[in-house]
């Protein structure tokens, strides 16, 4: 899907070749867009680099996983590093972009209330996909340090939340029955699909070196989020409660992502001045916003009739 | 003997002694037992009451027949002369006044009884009418209305909260709740809300004491009440950490006391609250009441010095006897990871009933406030200069202290 967009927006800014790489072929077609289906935790991404004449890349598969902890690691730690490693044997990489994810700030009761680029994470970041994250950008530093001429872009976003965009707090979302937990209400932030896009979109087409938070503008309660939704809210206790939440969850035939459950307790908050005033994009979404779209492609929760719907 | 030498001293003896413990000592009796010996003279008072009221009728319908009978109203009860005076136009009024109202009352209760017998439903439903009336004004439907939406509206998730998580509404509702305990129950008396800017940024440092953090939600009501801006407390990370209170603590506009939560409220022109004092503050014992701790880092002054906003000394009184701290588990409060665990004259020993804050009265002072748009921003990298100020406040509020507790006088009465 980024591809698609890059190839668009390159026909006016001089792009020629738009290489996607995956390991599942798209279900879509992809005209202009040359695919290769390749893994990237194996060496066969440095030939592809060297063989297409790669000068920018975009590493989008920094994913939190779906299921179970060993792949996702994989996927995301391995991967980078196979990445980073054929980056830097070519000689015509100029640009490295990287898709990461605000969980580097990881989540806790001492978070500041809202988290600028130059901040560390408090807690939060010692197990699961936080974890992965902050390995993931130090790999990147590494990189960047091996090859200062290489202008990076490390784009830091909140989850996106799109009803064809797989992401864990979807699919939290679309549990008829949302387990949260007892005594919290974490403050969340999402991003809209376009802008996203179109933030990769500009990271790729101008140079804008650095690392930038993107999320939209405002916060969604957990709880305003299921009245929102018309979906009752099941409170669980704070300790266990992600064994708990999980197999509430698989009762109901779905799956909980994770690393959800801190998320879920002390919730996080990015702030966007930078992508504002130094990378120049005017987010065109709050983060209400993208719910209240996301929130028209479900169908209505069970509570629905107790509140207004705009 | 035996018996007698091993009875304590002042169980035998003279009937007027007592013993302390089963029976009370004579000059108790005739202090409380007063009573018994009064009853059987009321009982004859009550005896002898029936015959005099039984008397007093028909003393009273004597005279009546010859006096009250031209006005038809009968006596008013007032040991009156015989009214000898002719009839005038007033009596008249009232008789026919009497009369509509005795046929009023006899067609209602002949219309009524057939109809519902017993269950006076449009009189239920005037009566509630009217008491929503009382209650709410007289645009009370148009209110019902506009409360009934509120609720739908917080139902259906249709609210704003801010970057902080601070819900305005539940603020509103706090400040409600908050109300009878601070003024009936506290007494609460505010000086100086002059002190605190209309508009802009300000930093409310005051005096933290009490056990329990209830100086920072009734300084919140405080603000709120009298000077009509929303306070934002910034409070310790246990606050966060704690489920519900936490919750709670977000969404009547608290965050966490950090340098940078700290600057982005006084940027963007909030008024915020710090108890630098901490937890040292809140769980010093009662013996040192009224003695400020060390006013942590300093560093709410450079947070308010980079943010060029004044700082506004607040001086609580009345906080410090709510849950008078007298004793401490330091090994229980820190298996169970809280700075302290309390020991109160009434807490662990009554139960719930000890959480019960005392009615001490209160004063809080806002101070005039220290600015610190006179120095740089780039001075808050200067810790002598945060020392000194940190040091004026901390004295401020001390003097203050020692004046408001002169002037309130006992803590309690």
């Amino acid at each position: 899907m980024v591809a698609r967009r890059l190839a668009e927006l390159g026909e006016d800014a001089g792009i020629d070749k738009v290489v996607g790489i995956d390991t599942i072929l798209p279900d879509t077609d992809l005209d202009g867009i040359k695919f290769v289906r390749a893994d990237i935790r194996t060496p066969v991404i440095g030939k592809v680099i060297a063989v297409e004449d790669v000068d920018t890349v975009v590493h989008l598969d920094v994913n939190p996983p779906q299921r179970g902890r060993a792949g996702g690691k994989e996927l995301n730690v391995i991967g980078t590093m196979q990445l980073l490693a054929a980056c830097q044997r070519s000689a015509t990489v100029s640009k490295f972009v990287l898709g990461s994810s605000a969980a580097v700030y990881g989540s806790s009761p001492r978070d500041p209330v809202m988290f600028r680029e130059s901040m560390l994470a408090r807690n939060g970041v010692r197990s699961g996909f936080p974890k992965d994250v902050v390995e993931v950008e130090s790999y990147v530093r590494g990189f960047a340090r091996r090859r200062p001429e290489v202008l990076i872009t490390t784009i830091r976003a909140a989850q996106v939340l799109h009803p064809d965009v797989e992401t864990p707090l979807r699919n939290y979302f679309d549990n008829p029955i949302l387990p949260s937990v007892l005594g919290f209400d974490p403050r969340l932030q999402f991003l809209s699909l376009d802008d996203a896009l179109e933030i990769f979109g500009q990271a790729v087409v101008r140079d804008r070196p650095g690392t930038f938070n993107a999320a939209g503008d405002g916060v969604v309660l957990l709880s305003q989020a299921a009245r929102r939704l018309g979906r009752p809210t099941v409170p669980l206790p704070p300790f266990g409660f992600a064994a708990a939440a999980r197999r509430f969850i698989r009762a109901m035939g779905s799956d909980i992502p994770p690393d959800l459950h801190r998320l879920l307790t002390f919730g996080r908050a990015i702030d966007t001045t930078a992508l504002r005033e130094i990378f120049g994009y005017e987010l065109t979404q709050t983060s209400e916003q993208t719910f209240d779209d996301f929130r028209r492609s479900l169908r209505p929760g069970i509570m629905a009739a107790m509140g207004v719907r705009p | 003997m035996n018996e007698d030498e091993r009875k304590t001293i002042g169980a035998t003896g003279t009937p007027g002694r007592g013993n302390r413990e089963t029976s009370p000592s004579a000059a108790a009796r005739s202090l409380a037992g007063g009573a018994p010996s009064r009853k059987p003279v009321s009982k004859v008072k009550k005896v002898q009451e029936p015959p005099a009221k039984k008397a007093a009728p028909t003393k009273k319908t004597a005279p009546g027949p010859q006096a009250s009978a031209p006005g038809g109203t009968g006596s008013t009860g007032k040991p009156q002369k015989p009214r000898l005076r002719a009839v005038t136009d007033e009596d008249a009024a009232e008789a026919m006044a009497a009369a509509a109202e005795e046929a009023a009352r006899r067609t209602r209760t002949a219309g009524a009884a057939p109809l519902s017998a017993g269950i006076p439903l449009d009189e239920i439903v005037t009566a509630l009418i009217e008491a929503a009336q009382r209650v709410l004004g007289t645009d009370w439907e148009v209110r019902i209305a506009t409360l009934l939406a509120t609720v739908r509206k917080r139902l259906g998730g249709d609210y704003q909260v801010d970057d902080f998580g601070f819900d305005p509404q539940i603020a509103e509702l706090l400040s409600l709740a908050i109300e009878p305990i601070a003024e009936k129950w506290f007494r609460l008396e505010v000086r100086g809300v002059e002190n605190i800017p209309e508009e802009g940024g300000a930093l409310l440092v005051a005096n933290h004491s009490g056990t329990v953090p209830l100086d920072g939600l009734i300084t919140g009501y405080a603000v709120k009440k009298y000077a009509g801006r929303n306070l934002r407390p910034l409070g310790a990370d246990l606050v966060f950490s704690l489920p519900v209170v936490g919750q709670v603590a977000r969404k009547v506009g608290a965050t966490l006391a950090c340098q940078e939560d700290a600057e982005r409220l006084l940027t963007s022109g909030e008024l915020a609250g710090v108890w630098p004092e901490g937890f040292k503050g809140i769980g010093k014992p009662f013996a040192e009441r009224y003695k400020l701790q060390r006013f942590g880092r300093g560093g709410f002054v450079s947070a308010a010095m980079r943010a060029q906003v004044p700082i506004v000394p607040v001086s609580i009184v009345g906080a410090e006897e709510i849950y008078p701290l007298v004793g401490n588990v330091p090994s229980l409060a820190r298996l169970l990871g809280l700075p302290y665990l309390p020991i109160t004259p009434f807490f662990p020993l009554l139960g719930p009933l000890g959480l019960i804050p005392l009615p001490s009265k209160w004063i809080i002072e806002f101070g005039e406030p220290v600015r610190t748009d006179a120095y740089e921003p780039e001075a808050a990298d200067d810790p002598m200069l945060l020392f000194n100020v940190t040091d004026q406040v901390r004295e401020t509020i001390q003097q203050t202290l020692y004046q408001l507790l002169v002037d309130r006088g006992n803590a309690f009465f």
